[in-house]
Parts: C-alpha cells; structure tokens; sequence
C-alpha cells in the first residue's frame, strides 16, 4: 500500500528543497498501459510502488479522454487479440478478433481494478524531473498537472520510465509549408471522420494510421489522395480465414529461414492482395518485413473502387497546393499529416539513457539504461505484433532484475558487467530493417522476446 | 517461464459458451472472490449445491465455473486440458479482483494450468487428481469396469462407492452419479500423459486438501502434491473423493476459507 508521503520525514535536501526518502519504493513515470503492468508485476515482486499519472485516469494513450491521447474514433486494434493482450490477462472470448479502441480502454481499466492497481497511482501529477542521487537512488520532482501548486521531490530505489512514445507528433518540415493556405492537420489531432466530409482530403503516411484515415477519407471526403514515400507490403487483416498474425506465427513457428519465410509471405501476398501496380500503387523497394507491418483490408478495396488516388512523397507545398516528388500537384483542402510520433523524455537528462545526437535512447534491450542500473523504460518498442505482450515479460525482467540487486547486491554486479554492459546494441529483427527514424526500435516478438527470455532466465540463474 | 507461446498465438483456443454459477455476499467486505473447478464429470452445479452458498456467507464471492462439455457450458468433444484452463482463465479474468482458484479432482490438474496463465491470489487443491499411473493403478483395481473403457476413449465412470462416504444416503449419491457427465477422451488421455505445466506465475501460496479415506486419490498421491507446492496435505478422514457433497461437506470448505482468512492468500 502506498503510504501517505506526510508521513514521511524530510532528512534530506536537494537545491534547498526538502527530499523526501521513499526507501525501497520505485517510481513508475505514467499509468498508460505500459505503467499499469509495471506496477503490477513490481508489486507482483514485493516492490512498493509510486505511479505519477498526469491525467486523472488510467489507459494513457488509449484513453481518448486524455488530451495526448492519439487515437481516432475509428481506431481498432492491427494486432489480433493473441498478440494485444497481457500474457497473464486475456481479452474476453466475446469480443472480436481485433477489437475497438474503446474495448482496449475498458481492458486496461479492468485491468487496473482487478489487480488494484490505482492505490499506487498519483493521478494529475506530472513529473518534471528525474535526476541521479547518491547510492543510485532517483530524485523524482513532481508538481500538479499544468503547472499549479508547488514542486515536491521524493528519493526512490529505482525509477522505471512508462511515458509512451505516440504522443508528442512529429511533423516534417516541408518546404513552404507556411505559405499554405489549406488546414494542416497532424494525425493525432484528427478524431472524426465527418471533418473531412465533402472536402478534398490529402493523407500523407502509410503506417498504419495513414492508411486508416485514407480509408476514412475515401469514403467521407470528395477526394482522397494518400501520399507515402515508398511502396509497401500491405496485409489483409485476415489470411486463409484466419487473422493474419495468426497466421503468420503458425508459419513462424516452423522455424523456417528468413529468407524462406519472406518468400512464402510475400507468395501469399501476391496471391491473397495481388500485384499492387496494377491499383496505380509502386511495387514495394523492400522485402516483407523490412517495415513496420501494415495490415489493412480496405485500402486496397478502396483504391480499387477509386476512393483513394495513390501517389508518391510530397516535394513541397504552395499556396493552394501540393507539389509531388512526380512533378503532379493536388489541390487539397485539409492535409492530414499521419507521419508518426517521436518518444521525449524532458524530465531526463539525455546523458541518463545514453542517447546519441538524434535522441534515441541506446538501452540494453531498449528497456535497461546501460549507465544507471536502477533506470529503466518500459514500452519503448514498436513490434510486428502487439506491444502489450513484451511490455508485460519487459517488467518482468525489470522486477527480477531489482530484486537481485537487492538480494545479492555482488552476483547482482556480475551479471550487469556479464551481460548488460558487454552486449553491444543489437536489433532483435530477423530482417534488416529499414534504417528510418520510426524503425531504430522496431522488433519482431519471436526474436524480442527470445532475448528477454534469456534475461529472465540469466536472472534466476544468478539468484539460485 | 516460457515467452514464447506459439500454441496461444498461432492456435487461440476457440470460444464457447460457458456457465458460471455464483453466490455472492449480501454485504461487500473486501474478500477475494474464489472460483471453484469441477474436475472432469462434474459441473459447476456441484459446488452450486453447498459450497457456493456457504462461502457467500462467509463474505466471500463465490463463483463455479463448468469446462467446456461440463455441465451447462457448451459442447466441446474434443477439448483438451489447455481449453479447459483457458475456460477458467476466462471465468477468473471476468471477475472483477484477483481471484482465488479452487480445484477439485482432475479440476486441479486444470487450475494448475491456469495457475501459469492467471496470477491467481493463492490456489486450492481439493483431492487433487493430477495423473499418473499409481492413481490409475488405483482406479483400475477399485473399478475396473468404469476405468478400463477410458483407455478406449469411452466414458470415465466413476462409482458412488469411490466419490461417497458410507454417511451420505444411497438415493442422494445416486442422484449424484446421475448427473455425471463425461470429459473429452483426449482430455481423458491427458490424465495418463501429459507434460508438467509451466510453473505458476505470480507465486501464489497453494493449499492442498483431501482426505486420507478417498477411494480416488491415494493418500501417497495428496503427499506429493502438497509436497510439490511446499507443505502438507490438511486431511479430513472419513470423507469420501467429493469433498463437495460429502454429508460432511462444511469442515473441508471451513478449512480453506480458514486459511484464506489467515492470509492464505
């Protein structure tokens, strides 16, 4: 149970303000989904545990309430219910196979009820920093959410970071972007699709979102135009009657060759989908799996029925148009800029996740600071399957990992210098992937988790 | 702990309805809620008949679920072990707090295996079937007519004299006996042979209850189960293999809630 901090007394100081020792409790930084199973499987390992929410609920992201949350009201899952849910929690039978938004929101609060999981949660509360102190303990400086009431600091054992990586958008700088007179939309401020009714619509991105709003769009707006930089592989939803991530884990886990592998899939695609130059779209520059997977039953059908016009990457953008990388301008009314989210971290240091020049963390396993011990994030991956899964054995390996330091502080040492500083960076993808800014932490679940299952299993040895 | 979960991924365990039978307090006191599995035969209606009621009121939620082909849940004649732990899985999600699991006969051997896809609060035992072949050696020779069929697929049959004590009356235990179903033959199969299950997630404390008396389990069988989990078996002589609806159906479930109580859980 969290103790209530007036308790607490107030021994030591830090820029002439008071910190306050919570002992062995660790601070977990947000309760979207990733937060909430943090909590659970640190309480499940005896931890204490102090959440900071800014929102006044759980679900983060999932939450469409919450005003960073990116989802759209069509928003479904794109991975099915096997590969969404929480290993130890599943979805309902009754509900589909790739359930709604909402359905996902319900889940998580169920979730944190079930597990009684929101006693721990300091809900508005944001954290404005999070800063070493002596024996690698944390300083987490908290203050109400917008800014009001004062700043108070507790001293934690550890720190895990759950911030989420969709919410801060991430907008191109395109050129004459400025002098565009249409309305400039980012994916994550778009809801409802009766914003784009009756009006020209272009779509820039093909993940996931971008497809999605195109689908939208084609059957709302009087035109669509969706703009990706390349052509991808895109897969139904649903493959020989089956979800396709079903599907392609049963080929998985034959544990055939990569290559074999890509080409069994891309046969089936090609068979299932057909050739997508014959839609006016580009035959992809990629192997399957070379990107994040894009699953989508409908843009397809909708490009086939003429609802969407595809065409290449913006070059830039003018007072009433677009001009394309083709040398073609479209004359939109509302651009909706589907191009991704980038992770941030304000209330750290750059130096405490080791990030390179662009701001990507370098993590062991991109969970485990290599500098800090007591440091780690959980749920900065993207998978070709769903998030869920890993966050949950991610704080798995988390809790075991501060129980050993705790238990037996020495073989807790050697297995940090055996192996988490020794391993070099490594991408747990069997494909090469695509080195873009939305792929550097992309992961396929069989390799990823193979990984964590190798951690979790070195962390038993050295505890036996 | 295994991460790698093709069988869960690639081949989801299909849904089919499922009854659950509940008694709940009249006054909310905070107590888990405990869920009882049948083992392979009974239903959910054998808990309905005592313990339900009576763990309600004691102030704890109370739930029953019937695996698949169980009594009022679907059909399944094919379901194996992993689609009866997915059943109660299901059941123990759909509550709304962390869920105690009691397992009866082949039930154990069922929440064993949810035991590794649930972090259930604490979990219970109760004359635990968990295979193997001393108990079929027992089962063999105390009736053989209800047993041998079994290796051919045919229906487990089970006796009045191997599940009752002699207190509880001839009709009664025949009433019983009547309402007997079957498990699959595959799900039967795996009572002989099937893999360990994967170990418990979340470490729950595990309680092992039976009686030294039952004509189902050997005493030695209750020993190394409860030995298993690290204790020893709490044992109520006398009593036959369905603590349940034995006539002295109120120590065993008193005992278990005792131990809830005490922080069993």
């Amino acid at each position: 149970m969290t103790t209530s901090t007036d308790h607490d007394s107030a021994t030591l100081w830090r820029d002439g303000r008071p910190v306050y020792d919570r002992g062995e409790t660790v601070c977990v930084v947000g309760a979207g989904p990733s937060g909430l199973v943090a909590i659970k499987n640190l309480r499940e390992h005896g931890f204490g545990v102090d959440c900071y929410e800014r929102e006044t609920g759980v679900g983060g992201g999932w939450n469409w309430r919450h005003d960073r949350s990116p989802v759209y009201g069509s928003a479904h899952l794109i991975s099915s219910k096997p590969f969404t849910q929480f290993p130890d929690f599943p979805m309902p039978d009754d509900w589909p196979d790739y359930p709604h938004h909402s359905q996902v929101l319900s889940y998580l609060e169920r979730y944190a009820d079930h597990f009684d999981l929101r006693p721990h949660v300091w809900f508005g509360t944001e954290v404005v920093k999070v800063e070493p102190a002596d024996g690698m303990r944390w300083d987490v400086t908290t203050r109400s959410t917008g800014g009001y009431g004062a700043e108070r600091t507790h001293r934690y054992a550890a720190v895990v970071v759950a911030n989420g990586h969709n919410w801060s958008p991430n907008l191109p700088a395109y050129e004459g972007l400025d002098d565009f007179k249409g309305r400039v939309v980012h994916s994550s401020a778009y809801k409802d699709p009766a914003e784009l009714r009756g009006k020209r619509v272009l779509v820039i991105g093909g993940g996931n979102t971008g497809c999605d709003i195109a689908v939208e769009a084609a059957q709302q707006a009087s035109r669509c135009w969706h703009s990706t930089r390349r052509g991808y592989w895109y897969a139904p939803k649903y493959l020989l009657g089956r979800p396709a991530d079903q599907f392609h884990d049963a080929i998985l886990r034959l544990r055939l060759p990569l290559r074999l592998r890509q080409w069994l899939l891309q046969r089936t695609l090609r068979l299932a989908v057909g050739d997508l130059r014959r839609f006016g779209m580009r035959r992809p520059d990629h192997k399957v799996f070379e990107t994040h997977p894009i699953v989508n039953s409908q843009l397809i059908y909708h490009v086939g029925h003429g609802g969407i016009a595809p065409v290449p990457d913006i070059r830039r953008f003018r007072q009433y148009s677009v001009e394309l990388t083709d040398g073609t301008e479209v004359e939109p009314d509302v651009v909706i800029a589907a191009t991704g989210y980038r992770p941030r971290f304000e209330f750290l240091a750059p130096e405490a996740l080791a990030a390179t020049p662009e701001g990507r963390p370098r993590l062991h396993l991109h969970a485990f600071s290599r500098r800090h011990p007591t440091l780690a994030v959980a749920g900065l991956v993207e998978s070709d399957s769903g998030l869920l899964p890993l966050v949950h054995w991610q704080t798995v390996a988390i809790a075991r990992w501060l129980r050993l330091r705790e238990a037996a502080p020495q073989r807790a040492g050697e297995f940090w210098t055996g192996a988490v500083a020794k391993e070099a960076d490594r991408r747990w993808t069997g494909a090469k992937v695509q080195d873009t800014p939305r792929h550097w932490f992309e992961v396929s679940h069989v390799d990823y988790l193979r990984a964590l299952q190798k951690m979790i299993d070195g962390l038993a040895g050295a505890r036996a | 702990m295994r991460l790698i979960r093709f069988d869960d991924w690639a081949s989801p365990v299909p849904p089919v309805r499922r009854e659950v039978r509940s008694a709940t307090p009249e006054l909310d006191e905070g107590k888990p809620p405990v869920l009882f599995v049948p083992g392979f035969g009974h239903g959910a209606w054998a808990f309905a008949e005592f313990w339900l009621e009576h763990a309600a009121g004691r102030g704890f939620p109370a739930h029953a679920v019937s695996p698949r082909g169980h009594g009022g849940s679907g059909t399944a004649p094919k379901a194996s072990l992993r689609a009866y732990a997915h059943d109660v899985v299901q059941a123990a999600a759909s509550l709304p707090r962390q869920v105690v699991l009691v397992g009866h006969g082949a039930g154990a051997l069922v929440v064993e295996r949810a035991l590794a896809r649930y972090p259930a609060r604490a979990a219970v035992l109760a004359a635990p079937v968990l295979g193997g072949w001393a108990t079929f050696g027992a089962a063999v020779r105390r009736n053989p007519g209800g047993t041998l069929p079994a290796i051919f697929g045919g229906r487990l049959r089970l006796s009045r004299r191997q599940l009752f004590s002699r207190e509880v009356p001839d009709a009664v235990a025949k009433g019983y006996v009547g309402r007997l179903g079957r498990a699959s033959a595959r799900a039967q199969w795996q009572l002989l042979l099937h893999r360990a299950p994967e170990p418990a997630v979340g470490d729950p404390p595990v309680l092992v209850v039976g009686s030294p008396d039952d004509r189902v389990v050997p005493p030695s069988a209750l020993t190394s189960a409860a030995r298993r989990y690290g204790g020893a078996p709490l044992l109520f002589p006398g009593m036959g293999h369905d603590l349940m609806l034995d006539a002295r159906w109120r120590e065993p479930i008193d005992a278990i809630l005792d131990w809830l109580e005490k922080g069993g859980s």
